[in-house]
């Protein structure tokens, strides 16, 4: 136990540089986007345990969809080990392709909702439909967000650059993506499960 | 409790940190519109919110006419009363009580208290204001749309709330759920700050259990509201696309006026849920500033440390956690499962222990202190009647059983008020009593500040007392009259009437406390840098009002706990945080 009133207390050092407050700003803001999508899935859970449940088409588009995101965030992870041992061309390749592979997952997506809309099960008041569009347009959001904090990165690495404040950048743009590839595959599984989710649901004590 | 030894090693040098980069404005607009700087941020944040507040103040005031003097008044239909009723509602809680609490006085107080120059984000933090006032402008217009602002409650529960019918069911609604949507993006940015600048802008010896309490309080607060606001999120979002896009999230199959409307197979409970999920973390979010805050106050006014240093933090943190699994205590009577019934009534109940520690910690930290009844000590005391007051009739409300038949009367509201307005407001006016001198170097009026509390308090105590009989007997909230109905008397009438009259009082008198903010600025006694001779760092820079980067060439070190008053032995009655062990006049004492 930390006793406040002991002198040795003194000489502990709290401050720190800007690159780990960045850090943990962005590890607060994955637990609010936690939260936030946490709350869709349980709702989504919920509303799956009343009868008249009509669940969703499965969409064979999104496992390409999921395909491309999970290239996107190996490409970022290869980008990050390249700056870390110093190799800035692989690190400027793999970055634009992690970049690339997130339009091609957005365009997927856009794709997989104009597919939906125009299948007869469409119907906007069916939850599932509605829910369909909400969880995958709020994930794209997101994913749209974290394009615009890639792209200041990516403008930043020609010419001369000061390469710890790029790995710090890459560092923080490659957590982002690992997460909200986690956050997909939850989701995607969720979307995906049609009415295949009775043994959850149950231990859930929802259904 | 506080025996500091005389050890040499207790001397560490100023932090050796990088230069922090704070942006130096070079125009009157940059500095004090676009400002970067937390306690310019922090003023702005106070203004909106008291502006709006006051909005807030004079939508109570018809309520209040309508209920007090039913059918005398030719501007309030029924419409306009449920207008009043949920604007008043939702702009207290969130616009006011959430925005100043974390927005004003976290501002304020974090950097200075942890021994920051500003906060780690400050562009950030200046976009949360911006972001903020759009949101309550988005609410303002609201009233000048095609249906006036929405009237659906302040908990705005479909289908009623975007069902035809409701006042504001078009526009108001609109405005409302976008609004909150861009409060919780500012409030966000501004958490985030908040939360970061606590846990690693804090300056060289400020552990965290030497944090003063207000820190804690806030610090704890915004993790609460980050984690709760996401469910207002969704929850806005979803019914904007129930009401826009025609999707059934929330909104079941609907049979008016012999016609099945459009929606079919949404889930009102689950908004209900939702709501909660962020409702009642939200009434903590007022709460648990309050509480830290008047920790301080009660502290230095009474010179005595606080009771329980460590008690208390662990208490907020307790709470703080609790809240997040007693949400359906609003909703029993919801129809749900009495067994969940059980639960969230056991929940509720155990959160009163904490809570009690701390009721118990702050009677201790008065208890043979040299209490000095100034203007903020009088406000802290008020609060603690006050928070007791309400807390007792939660006990009654948190029980399944016996809230069941109080539900939706005049009692919930007494409650209410009693427990998350009248004591959180009463800290506010006692902090602002405190801290005006720091922000503006000049003291608010003595007398003034003294009319303005006892009007204040027994005027409160007038309004919401009798509220509770009224509920008692019966007396429905929300209703625009009560008419000839035969279970309530006549005297319920007169009850109305002299509750009304108590709070066109208590409204009125917030007017001299509006003409003491702006007289003392001009012509208040200057205050110096540390009137209420307190050990905190914010007393303790070099100028005051603190200048941009708060403290001079060297950040202050740390040496001790926020709560070093009258200790035994020392010459001063108190020993600021950044003072050195050896130069404690007096050290001589063993105890110093």
């Amino acid at each position: 136990m930390v006793k406040p009133w002991v002198p040795a207390q003194g000489t502990v050092e709290n401050l720190h540089d800007k690159a780990t407050a960045r850090k943990l700003a962005l590890r607060v803001f994955l637990a609010v986007v936690t939260v936030l999508f946490m709350l869709l899935v349980v709702a989504y859970g919920r509303r799956m345990a009343y009868e008249d449940w009509r669940p969703s088409p499965q969409l064979g588009l999104l496992w390409a969809n999921t395909f491309a995101l999970i290239l996107s965030s190996v490409a970022l992870q290869w980008a990050l080990f390249s700056v870390r041992r110093g190799r800035m061309d692989g690190m400027r390749v793999a970055f634009l392709a992690g970049g690339a592979f997130t339009v091609v997952f957005l365009i997927g997506q856009v794709l997989a909702w104009r597919q939906l809309g125009t299948m007869v099960y469409f119907d906007v008041t069916n939850p599932a439909i509605a829910f369909f569009y909400l969880i995958t347009g709020l994930h794209g959001l997101h994913l749209l967000g974290g394009l615009v904090a890639w792209g200041r990165t990516f403008a930043r690495v020609w010419g001369d650059f000061d390469v710890v404040k790029i790995r710090h950048s890459m560092e923080l743009c490659t957590l982002y993506w690992h997460f909200l590839l986690g956050v997909w595959l939850v989701l995607f599984g969720l979307l995906f499960s049609g009415n295949n989710l009775d043994i959850l649901l149950k231990l859930c004590g929802i259904r | 409790m506080s025996y500091v030894a005389h050890d040499e090693s207790a001397f560490a040098p100023p932090a050796e940190v990088e230069e922090v980069e704070l942006y130096h404005p070079k125009t009157w607009v940059g500095k004090y519109v676009w400002s970067q700087d937390a306690k310019i941020i922090a003023v702005q944040y106070a203004m909106t919110a008291i502006g709006i507040g006051l909005v807030a103040l004079v939508l109570s005031w018809l309520m209040r006419l309508q209920l007090g003097y039913p059918n005398s008044f030719s501007f309030i239909n029924p419409s306009n009363y449920l207008q009043f009723v949920t604007m008043h509602g939702m702009i207290m809680v969130i616009y006011l009580l959430t925005a100043l609490f974390l927005g004003g006085f976290g501002n304020y107080l974090i950097p200075l208290m942890v021994g920051a120059r500003d906060m780690v984000f400050p562009y950030v933090n200046m976009v949360s204001y911006w972001v903020y006032l759009f949101a309550v402008l988005l609410l303002v217009a609201s009233f000048f749309v095609t249906g006036g602002p929405t009237g659906a409650g302040w908990t705005l529960y479909p289908p009623q709330a975007i069902a035809q019918g409701t006042p504001g069911a078009s526009w108001g609604i609109i405005l409302m759920l976008v609004s909150l949507a861009f409060f919780i993006i500012g409030f966000t940015m501004g958490g985030l700050n908040y939360v970061v600048t606590v846990l690693q802008a804090r300056t060289r010896g400020m552990t965290m259990m030497r944090l003063p309490l207000t820190v804690w309080g806030i610090f704890m607060a915004t993790v609460l509201a980050l984690l709760a606001f996401p469910a207002l999120f969704v929850s806005a979002i979803m019914m904007i696309l129930d009401l826009t896009l025609g999707t059934s999230f929330f909104m079941p199959a609907v049979v008016s006026m012999g016609k099945l409307g459009e929606h079919t197979g949404g889930n009102p409970l689950l908004f209900q849920h939702l709501f909660w999920f962020f409702g009642h973390p939200e009434v903590y979010i007022v709460a648990l500033p309050a509480f830290g805050i008047v920790s301080d106050l009660l502290s230095v006014h009474a010179r005595k440390n606080i009771f329980g240093y460590r008690m208390m933090v662990w208490a907020i943190v307790a709470i703080g956690a609790l809240s997040f699994i007693v949400w359906a205590h609003h909703m029993y009577v919801s129809g749900m499962n009495p067994y969940f019934g059980f639960f969230f009534a056991t929940t509720t109940l155990i959160i009163a222990v904490p809570t009690a520690i701390k009721v118990y910690n702050w009677v201790l930290t008065l208890w043979r202190g040299n209490i000095h009844l100034t203007v903020p000590m009088l406000f802290a005391i008020g609060f603690i009647f006050t928070f007791i007051n309400g807390g007792l009739t939660g006990l009654f409300l948190g029980n399944a059983t016996v809230s069941v038949p109080l539900s939706d009367t005049m009692f919930v509201v007494a409650h209410f008020h009693m427990v998350m307005a009248i004591a959180p407001i009463m800290v506010v006016f006692g902090a602002i009593y405190h801290w005006y001198p720091k922000i503006t170097g000049r003291m608010l009026n003595d007398t003034l500040g003294k009319f303005h509390f006892w009007i204040s308090f027994v005027g409160s105590y007038g309004i919401y007392y009798p509220m509770h009989y009224l509920g008692m007997m019966g007396v429905p909230r929300r209703y625009y009259a009560i008419g000839g109905t035969d279970f309530i008397p006549a005297s319920a009438h007169f009850v109305n009437e002299w509750i009304t009259i108590a709070a066109l009082i208590v409204g009125a008198v917030q007017l001299v406390f509006l003409y003491n903010l702006i007289w003392s600025y001009f012509k208040g006694k200057p205050s110096g840098s540390n009137p209420w001779n307190a050990t905190t760092l914010e007393w303790q820079t070099p100028d005051t009002p603190p200048k941009h980067g708060n403290f001079g060439p060297a950040l202050p070190v740390v040496y001790r706990w926020a709560y070093d008053y009258s200790v035994p032995g020392a010459v001063d009655d108190f020993i600021p945080q950044n003072v050195p062990p050896r130069e404690v006049a007096g050290r001589n004492s063993s105890k110093t």
